[in-house]
């Protein structure tokens, strides 16, 4: 039971804003001692795992791309593009991208877009390049609230894409999970039922960016 | 065949640049911190098979210390200015998008072509992890096409590479710790321990109660645990296989497959999925850490009672 204290120091701690990677290193010595082992083969056992899960920091390996593009002037020529056709809401622009990073992922390609390669550089200067096209210059709440809008709408054409291509991990999972249940399962069924929960995410998230695009409107008004 | 391991190399090489250019970039107070911090993740991914689980160890508690003591700083490589990016902007005009589209489109061709490729019966790419190499193969080609294209200095990848890296900081390290807490866990059973308390203190005797029982725990636990590939196992061994499946007799595919995708609106809402929700406000420069969280919660919560209402009406 005293291994959950390992829980409770993840979220005690980030509910004060500790430094996280100091949280995670906190509560792994503390579930683990409570799990009995000793101080030393805890931090084996997370410098093990840490090790094996190398590939998580493999992404950043796009930086050097970004970078170099945004000293050339990316931003400000997606933020240009963007401007010249008056008519691109943020609310539409970002629905568009909604649907786009949907229909990508749920084809399997989730690695085409992202945070680092994507949202950054290109659809975030578009986001707020359209609402500067309507509204001039932003005050920083409502360029930091279109920033976070878009880095939303790429997690969440992600999550509710990825789960209808047969070959995911997650499916993978399932798949792996019932048949050791004894239970035999063609992904195939698994990907369809993913599909009215990725309808009703584009209904939701879309309704509300065409309201935050709304609400834009009105305080600019 | 080209392994991830090859990749790890490629990896190792950038962050020790970005480790040696740190240490003598003069603007920034903190460059030792910076220099030691991305030189120990040079180091993990150059050597990590080498240094013994307890070497690995002590190499992440070097991380936490150096991130948790505010030893990192922001590093100031010389860059263009904004009236420069505006002016090269203006001159490139939509060739600046083609090495940014170069990316997916090298992705795309790596999965789809380079991926089924075999030499001699040897795959050319490690089938298991075709979708990362071809990401590290599309970062390579999409450098190269923008140093040639829109001819920019060589050592501007790397130096650009490290302004962007230092905005993200420790927290680009984040993800993978968590993915190590996550094992520490599981070699505890802490996920089994919540299953049982979840299974022993909520009345599951309606069919309603269940299917709510399941999809909110699953996002209940994938906010604590960060993953719910985590809470999977968990949660349907627990309630769904048992209850929802064997009891009520509901559809399997539908059950797990909407259980599933409730455990992703949990990982919406917590921070412990650092590398969507806490790794973005670094990159976009938010002062708010949790930005990014408040922005999806409102779709999260309407969606997860979308997924009980879909799984009630459809599993059975």
């Amino acid at each position: 039971m005293l291994t959950l204290l390992g829980v409770v120091v993840v979220v005690v701690g980030f509910a004060v804003r500790l430094n996280p990677l100091l949280v995670v290193v906190l509560a792994a010595f503390t579930t683990g001692i409570f799990a009995g082992l000793s101080p030393l083969e805890v931090l084996a056992a997370f410098g093990k795992a840490f090790n094996e899960n190398r590939y998580v920091t493999i992404a950043y390996l796009v930086l050097p791309m970004v970078g170099v593009l945004e000293r050339a002037g990316l931003q400000e020529r997606a933020r240009a593009l963007i401007a010249r056709f008056r008519n691109v809401s943020v609310g539409p622009f970002l629905v568009g991208y909604l649907a786009f990073r949907q229909i990508t992922s749920a084809m399997g390609l989730t690695s085409i877009a992202g945070q680092a390669q994507s949202i950054r550089p290109m659809v975030a200067p578009m986001a707020e390049g359209a609402v500067e096209a309507r509204h001039g210059e932003l005050d920083p709440d409502t360029r930091q609230a279109v920033r976070a809008q878009a880095a939303a709408t790429d997690n969440i054409g992600l999550f509710f894409g990825e789960d209808i291509f047969i070959a995911i991990g997650s499916i993978l999972l399932m798949v792996g999970f019932l048949a050791a249940s004894g239970i035999v399962m063609d992904p195939i069924h698994l990907s369809l039922w993913a599909i009215p929960t990725a309808i009703a995410a584009f209904v939701i998230h879309g309704a509300r960016l065409i309201l935050f695009d709304r609400a834009l409107r009105r305080r600019a008004a | 065949m080209i392994k991830l391991s090859l990749v790890y190399v490629l990896a190792g090489l950038v962050f020790a640049a970005f480790a040696v250019f740190s240490a003598t970039d003069r603007a920034n107070r903190k460059r030792l911190g910076n220099a030691v911090f991305w030189g120990l993740v040079a180091l993990s991914f150059l050597a990590g098979d080498r240094l013994g689980d307890l070497g690995n160890g002590v190499l992440v508690l070097g991380l936490a210390l150096i991130a948790g003591f505010g030893l990192l700083g922001r590093g100031q490589p010389a860059t263009t200015s904004p009236d420069e990016r505006r002016a090269l902007a203006e001159r490139f005009g939509d060739r600046l998008f083609i090495p940014a589209l170069t990316l997916p489109v090298v992705v795309i061709f790596g999965v789809l072509v380079l991926k089924p490729l075999q030499f001699g019966g040897q795959p050319l790419l490690d089938p298991k992890q075709a979708t990362l190499v071809s990401l590290a193969i599309a970062a390579v080609a999409a450098v190269a096409v923008a140093l040639v294209l829109l001819r920019q200095p060589p050592l501007s990848p790397l130096q650009e590479g490290r302004r962007l890296m230092d905005t993200v900081g420790w927290a680009a390290l984040l993800p993978q710790m968590l993915a190590a807490l996550g094992a520490v866990f599981a070699l505890a059973g802490v996920g089994e321990l919540i299953g049982q308390l979840v299974t022993d203190w909520v009345p599951l005797d309606t069919r309603l109660a269940a299917v709510a029982a399941y999809c909110l725990g699953m996002a209940g636990f994938t906010i604590i645990m960060g993953n719910a590939f985590a809470a999977f196992p968990v949660m349907t061994a627990g309630i769904a296989l048992p209850i929802l499946i064997n009891g009520f007799g509901g559809n399997p595919a539908v059950v797990c497959s909407i259980g599933m995708l409730s455990g992703f609106c949990g990982t919406l809402m917590t921070p412990l999925a650092a590398n969507f929700n806490l790794v973005p406000p670094a990159l976009l420069e938010l002062p708010d850490r949790y930005s990014v969280i408040k922005a999806q919660i409102p779709t999260a919560l309407p969606l997860l009672v979308v997924n009980i209402g879909l799984m009630y009406v459809f599993a059975f």
